[in-house]
């Protein structure tokens, strides 16, 4: 008992003050009354709480929906991401026991890690599976495709390297050409790494413009309530007590706005799935569209109420000390 | 319960709305505060709610100098003050029992208590009956009652009125008047600024009168 007293004796109160395990109770009466009355007043203004959400959803959906296709290309391109390959074409005459014999040579090398010999006849049967041109092929009258053995260099060889042992091998007596057919893909990580930059700096500058317009919103709701922050000022409430509800309608115009911008993706993703499922089938992959998951709809509408709240904040800092009471 | 101290008060724009003002109110008091519209009525009103701080001089409120009372500590010391207004200050948008909950919601008392005090603080002003009601469809002596309920229903040691009884009828203004008087009498110190001279001479109170931010009567008791 000495103890409260002390306390209180401490914050100053009066005999008519809560103690201070009412207070806190009161405290946090009053996150939840402050949350349920913006929750009340965001829902009684529909029309412009919609279009906040809108707004905040569309600016969230756009970066988010780029990431999830960056994400799908990269799923995609991930069975072919393997170290560069390098495909070794044999002189033409030179038979398959010579060949096999070579694959065996080769992998002996320390910077490759892997060979595998593929016989002209084995090339032709798997090009006229794949390519679709079976009956063309059929009738060639002889075999257009050389030996060949495919080469996959140890992990560590960096780029220059792999193109030195290229060259090694196109410098063999039995080799036609040796080609580093992964340049490509070198390339499309480049251009994935570059739009993932460009996401990123479109996000940013997109996550700016939703905490400026929540911002903005916030500080037009506190202009409407101006008489009435006097009045809460007047009668002894604290700038804390005062930002509360703002602080909550941030919220929930932030949670609103992410939790559409996680239906914009998922309905953009369901409206492409049937032409990316059409697309793969006919590449005779398995490839399947990733969507955000619950997990990432969860984190969306989670980032939503972060940026609700901040911005929220940015108003409520600046504007509500400034009101007083005249 | 409260004294001022040589207080002067000049505004920025050179106006003197207090000059070396000295009075002390007494606990248990009930003080008129009276003189013309700028004489310096509200402004002593202001300075004791801590709207603002004197150029000169010093204010206690008690026993605290108001001073040593900062910025993060205002809205702690006005809980400590009821306050009743000539506008009346009512959040037209929520009943008259949220518009007197409002002083105990902020500092924090449980909603039973609330409930309890509330309607205590509404049966004192004769508007059990109402506390549903929306403000605005309240007259205006009803308004005032409501504006007082809330100033009192924290149960302050000090009541201040601006003008009370300014929009009211004279029967209206008297009833005004009665209650004040009964809050005084269960122990609570009220300072009430007035200009209806008519209506406070005829109550047997102290009358501090201002006149162009000089006290000239009323110093003492």
């Amino acid at each position: 008992m000495g103890r409260r007293e002390n306390l209180r004796r401490k914050e100053g109160a009066s005999p008519s003050e809560a103690n201070l395990r009412d207070r806190y109770h009161g405290w946090l009466q009053h996150h939840r009354l402050s949350a349920a009355d913006s929750l009340l007043r965001v829902l009684d203004n529909l029309g412009p709480s919609l279009l906040t959400w809108l707004v905040i959803g569309i600016a969230l959906a756009l970066p988010v929906g780029l990431n999830v296709s960056l994400d799908n290309v990269n799923d995609l391109s991930a069975g072919w991401d393997s170290p560069a390959q390098i495909s070794v074409f044999l002189q033409e005459g030179i038979s398959a026991d010579r060949g096999n014999q070579l694959e065996i040579e080769l992998g002996a090398r320390e910077d490759i890690a892997q060979t595998q010999f593929v016989s002209r006849e084995e090339a032709l049967a798997e090009f006229s599976t794949l390519s679709g041109f079976a009956d063309v092929l059929a009738s060639l009258q002889k075999n257009p495709l050389p030996n060949l053995i495919l080469i996959t260099p140890t992990d560590n060889l960096q780029g220059s390297s792999v193109s030195a042992l290229r060259e090694s091998i196109q410098g063999m007596p039995d080799v036609a050409e040796a080609v580093l057919d992964m340049e490509w893909l070198q390339r499309l990580n480049r251009i994935m790494e570059l739009s993932r930059r460009l996401v990123m700096a479109i996000g940013l500058m997109l996550v700016a413009g939703v905490l400026l317009i929540l911002g903005n919103t916030i500080r037009l709701a506190i202009e409407n309530r101006r008489d009435e922050i006097v009045i809460v000022k007047l009668v002894g409430g604290s700038n804390a007590f005062v930002r509360r509800p703002f602080l909550y309608t941030g919220l929930w115009y932030g949670v609103g706005g992410g939790g559409l911008a996680a239906l914009l993706v998922s309905l953009s993703l369901w409206y492409l799935e049937e032409p990316v499922g059409n697309l793969v089938l006919l590449y005779g992959s398995g490839f399947q569209l990733r969507g955000l998951g619950v997990m990432g709809a969860l984190n969306l509408i989670t980032l939503g109420g972060l940026l609700g709240l901040g911005g929220a904040w940015l108003a409520v800092t600046r504007h509500i000390a400034s009101i007083e009471p005249r | 319960m409260i004294t001022f101290d040589r207080v002067s008060k000049r505004y920025e724009e050179g106006h003197d709305a207090l000059r070396e003002v000295s009075v002390s109110i007494d606990r248990d008091e009930l003080v008129f505060l009276t003189g013309h519209s700028g004489a310096g009525k509200s402004t002593m009103l202001r300075l004791i709610m801590l709207m603002d701080r004197p150029s000169r001089g010093q204010v206690t409120v008690d026993g605290q100098n108001l001073a040593t009372v900062r910025p993060r500590g205002v809205p702690q010391h006005r809980r400590n003050i009821g306050v009743v207004f000539q506008n009346h200050q009512l959040l037209f948008d929520r009943t008259v029992f949220d518009n007197v909950a409002l002083p105990l919601i902020i500092a924090g008392y449980d909603h039973r208590e609330v409930g309890r005090r509330v309607r205590a603080a509404l049966d004192k002003v004769g508007l059990l009956n109402r506390e549903r009601a929306m403000p605005l469809t309240l007259s205006g002596g009803e308004q005032q009652r409501v504006g007082i309920a809330r100033a009192v229903v924290g149960k302050p040691k000090i009541l201040l009125a601006d003008e009370p009884t300014g929009n009211l009828d004279p029967i209206l203004s008297a009833e005004i008047m009665n209650l004040f008087e009964a809050f005084n009498q269960v122990g609570v110190t009220v300072l009430i600024a007035s200009h209806d001279l008519i209506l406070i001479s005829r109550l047997q109170h102290r009358i501090i009168t201002l006149q162009q931010g000089r006290l000239v009567t009323g110093s003492a008791p």
